[in-house]
């Protein structure tokens, strides 16, 4: 993975010292509370319902075992013993104390970690597919291109004030792991006719209060330009995006009113005097980079480990998490292996302390030493031999890091909601964990099979809900927490916005709500159909009746 | 005298800014005589007259364009960019246009809700003079936000500053 070298190292430490003036300063009353809060934001810190809330940069996911235990540490030191990894694959800390941030930004900087842009209205940390680099349906890998992007990217003087948050996806495999359309720059790697490497490029997609799919502003912008062509697009966008009002001030409205065609007239326009200029991309650079990201010291093995095989016929339980939690690596006799942070005794994406100092154990013994953080809220350690799968397995059971549910209904993206965020219509962790509850059998959870329900406690969508097959989103009504169900959102290479079924529903009908639409899923899917190839088949009215019963969708009917 | 960031230093400075209420007309305006920065539409309507006066400089707010100027960017000794809020960062893009695309040498200041937060934002595009807003930093403090400017020693990405990315300005151990 990309290690700093001195001038990496200079910045994060003279960003700690930076931080450290301002937050003096501020304690001293010589900022005001609105004059510190972008600084902050821009140095991943909220202030949330009990405390502040510090949200750590995981550049495009990636973690050492040191960087790790780090987070172990600080989970312990500063924090009420676990952190929270995001849908921004980022980690987050709940309970640090203000005046203490400037000592944690120092300690993760001796990790070559840091905040910065993890908040504010400024670009934000780049993301990624959580399996760059072993997955098999890969092309190019992401992972140095996300480290240049993010140089670029890292206190970028002309666009530290944009007029919203701006977030950059980036994939290199064939499925889109990264929800590159629904990103203010999505970027799709690829090759010409020729073979030279470049991106297609996305704009102006995004969830929030108004979800749009990206449009496709470019079809192929060759690598050596991909820094000066993102910088034409934020400085029409720096420019010309909307200041007057918060919910209107993404990207994807500014694209939305100008149509694609003349926001790509205005991009290109720009572009002329960037193209070709010093932000131009070098092939030393480039190398440079892509030396971190080499390929690990992999054994000769054979396809098929005997004593897996075996562990796998002899051990259901094993077999079971096999099935679910371990997946195809492009390197014979190795797999990836998904470590789940779904126990439903837990909030998703919460880990422990000691949970984090395990998983860095892990990651040394059996994957070199590193770990990812997806943006399901899941870790990964990617690179694990078959023949040590059943110990690991061993291990991971004993901590609650083995649930066997990756991609089944109870694996679900679910926001921090009411229970922490000050923004939130509505709690969002008590709903995952009553539907985790509702669904406790492996072999009804495995019938189900592979299916995404996300939540998220407000419009600003962290929880990614209008891309969940099944979407939750807390709305709030006349002061009462009341969740909207949608249906049909997918992530991926058909990205889909979901469609709300119809009213609203109170928490305690939450699990008998999903069960009523998974009954109505079992009862119409054809062979083989997953949930959400069946929604596309039939469309909601069977889910609406399911839910709703005959006599009300009758009435909503008349009354349309 | 007020103080206001010039190089990197402090000077004295007593410029006036010129702001317009909603009864001037720029038309009818009589300009007094002494160092003064003047709305863009006063320069519009003046500009015969105005132009050429070593003292006088336009100020343009965030929402104009500043591509409007560069008919007349060889008679205009200094522009003042205004930051209506500290958060509204389109004057970062205004400033590094005028410096990179129209090629303008003079004086480019930063005003209005100018802290010292940005100022090395403001420097790395363009600004080589910051005036924040009267009685928002008394001299002592003014003096001691010059650190700000070096916030960063060696920043990543090209600028006005460092027309250089890093990665062609070093040598990188790869
Ligand atoms: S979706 Fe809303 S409630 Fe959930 S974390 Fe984001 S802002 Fe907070």
């Amino acid at each position: 993975m990309y290690r700093y070298d001195p001038y990496d190292q200079k910045i994060v430490d003279e960003r700690v010292a930076q931080f450290r003036d301002q937050t003096r300063r501020y304690l001293a009353g010589e900022l005001t509370d609105e004059e510190f809060r972008p600084l902050r934001l821009q140095n991943g810190l909220y202030i949330q319902r009990h405390a502040p809330m510090l949200r750590v940069a995981v550049p495009y996911g990636l973690l050492s075992s040191t960087q790790v235990r780090k987070m172990a540490h600080i989970a312990r030191t500063y924090d009420k013993g676990y952190a929270h990894i995001t849908t921004r694959q980022n980690v987050q800390f709940n309970w640090p104390e203000l005046k203490l941030v400037p000592e944690i930004l120092a300690e993760l900087a001796t990790v070559e970690m840091h905040a910065i842009q993890t908040s504010g209205a400024c670009i934000r940390n780049i993301t990624s597919d959580p399996f760059a680099g072993v997955a098999g349906d890969e092309q190019i890998d992401p992972r140095p291109w996300g480290e240049i992007l993010r140089q670029w990217s890292t206190f970028h003087p002309e666009f530290a004030f944009l007029p919203r948050k701006f977030k950059i996806a980036i994939n290199g495999a064939k499925e889109d792991r990264a929800v590159i359309q629904c990103h203010d720059i999505g970027l799709e790697l690829k090759r010409d006719a020729a073979g030279e490497i470049g991106f297609r490029v996305l704009v102006g997609g995004g969830m929030g209060r108004t979800p749009v799919i990206g449009a496709e502003i470019s079809a192929f912008v060759p690598w050596q330009h991909i820094i000066t062509y993102c910088e034409a697009i934020l400085r029409v966008y720096n420019r010309h995006g909307r200041r007057d009002n918060l919910y209107k001030a993404r990207i994807k409205i500014l694209v939305k009113a100008l149509g694609i065609d003349e926001f790509r007239r205005q991009v290109e326009e720009e572009w002329v005097f960037g193209k070709n200029g010093p932000n131009t991309l070098t092939e030393a650079e480039v190398a440079r980079v892509a030396g971190h990201f080499t390929t690990p010291a992999y054994e000769t093995l054979p396809a098929d480990d005997a004593g897996y095989l075996s562990q796998h016929a002899a051990n259901p339980a094993f077999a079971a998490w096999t099935r679910r939690n371990v997946l195809a690596h492009k390197v014979p006799g190795y797999a990836v292996v998904v470590v789940s942070l779904k126990d439903p005794s837990r909030a998703p994406g919460d880990v422990t302390d000691a949970q984090l100092d395990l998983v860095a154990d892990w990651a040394d013994a059996y994957s070199f030493g590193e770990i990812r953080a997806t943006h399901e809220q899941n870790l990964v350690l990617a690179d694990v031999k078959q023949s040590e799968l059943f110990a690991l397995w061993e291990k991971a059971r004993a901590a609650n890091l083995a649930t066997p549910t990756f991609g089944l209904l109870t694996d679900m993206i679910c926001c921090p909601g009411g229970d922490f965020c000050s923004l939130a219509n509505a709690k969002s962790i008590p709903i995952a964990n009553a539907i985790q509850a509702r669904f406790d059998d492996l072999d009804y959870l495995y019938d189900i099979g592979d299916i995404e329900l996300n939540i998220s406690g407000c419009m600003n969508s962290c929880g990614h809900h209008h891309v969940g097959h099944i979407g939750v989103l807390g709305v709030d009504k006349n002061g009462e927490e009341w969740y909207q169900v949608s249906l049909g959102g997918s992530q991926g290479n058909h990205t889909s916005i979901g469609k709300v079924i119809g009213r609203s529903f109170a928490a305690a009908e939450m699990p008998d709500v999903v069960s009523k639409i998974i009954n109505v899923y079992l009862a119409q899917r054809q062979d083989g159909e997953r949930f959400i190839e069946t929604v596309r088949r039939t469309g909601l009215d069977p889910f609406k009746l399911g839910v709703y019963g005959e006599a009300a969708v009758k009435e909503r009917k008349q009354n349309a | 005298m007020p103080k206001i960031i010039k190089n990197g230093q402090l000077i004295d400075d007593d410029t006036r800014i010129l702001i317009l209420d909603e009864s001037q007309a720029p038309e009818e305006l009589t300009l007094a005589a002494g160092p003064v920065f003047v709305p863009f539409a006063v320069w519009q309507a003046h500009s015969g007259q105005l132009s050429g006066r070593a003292d006088l400089g336009v100020w343009l707010d965030s929402h104009e364009d500043v591509a409007e100027l560069v008919p007349d960017l060889d008679r205009i000794a200094a522009i003042a960019l205004n930051f209506p809020k500290f958060t509204d960062g389109r004057a970062y893009s205004a400033a590094a246009l005028l410096r990179t695309r129209y090629g303008f040498k003079g004086e480019i200041r930063a005003i209005g809700d100018v802290l010292r937060d940005q100022f090395f934002f403001m420097q790395r595009c363009g600004f080589d003079t910051i005036q924040p807003k009267a009685g928002k930093y008394s001299d002592a403090q003014l003096e001691e936000a010059l650190a700000s400017l070096k916030d960063f020693s060696t920043p990543y990405q090209a600028a006005v500053d460092q027309p250089e990315p890093l990665f062609r300005r070093a040598q990188r151990a790869a």
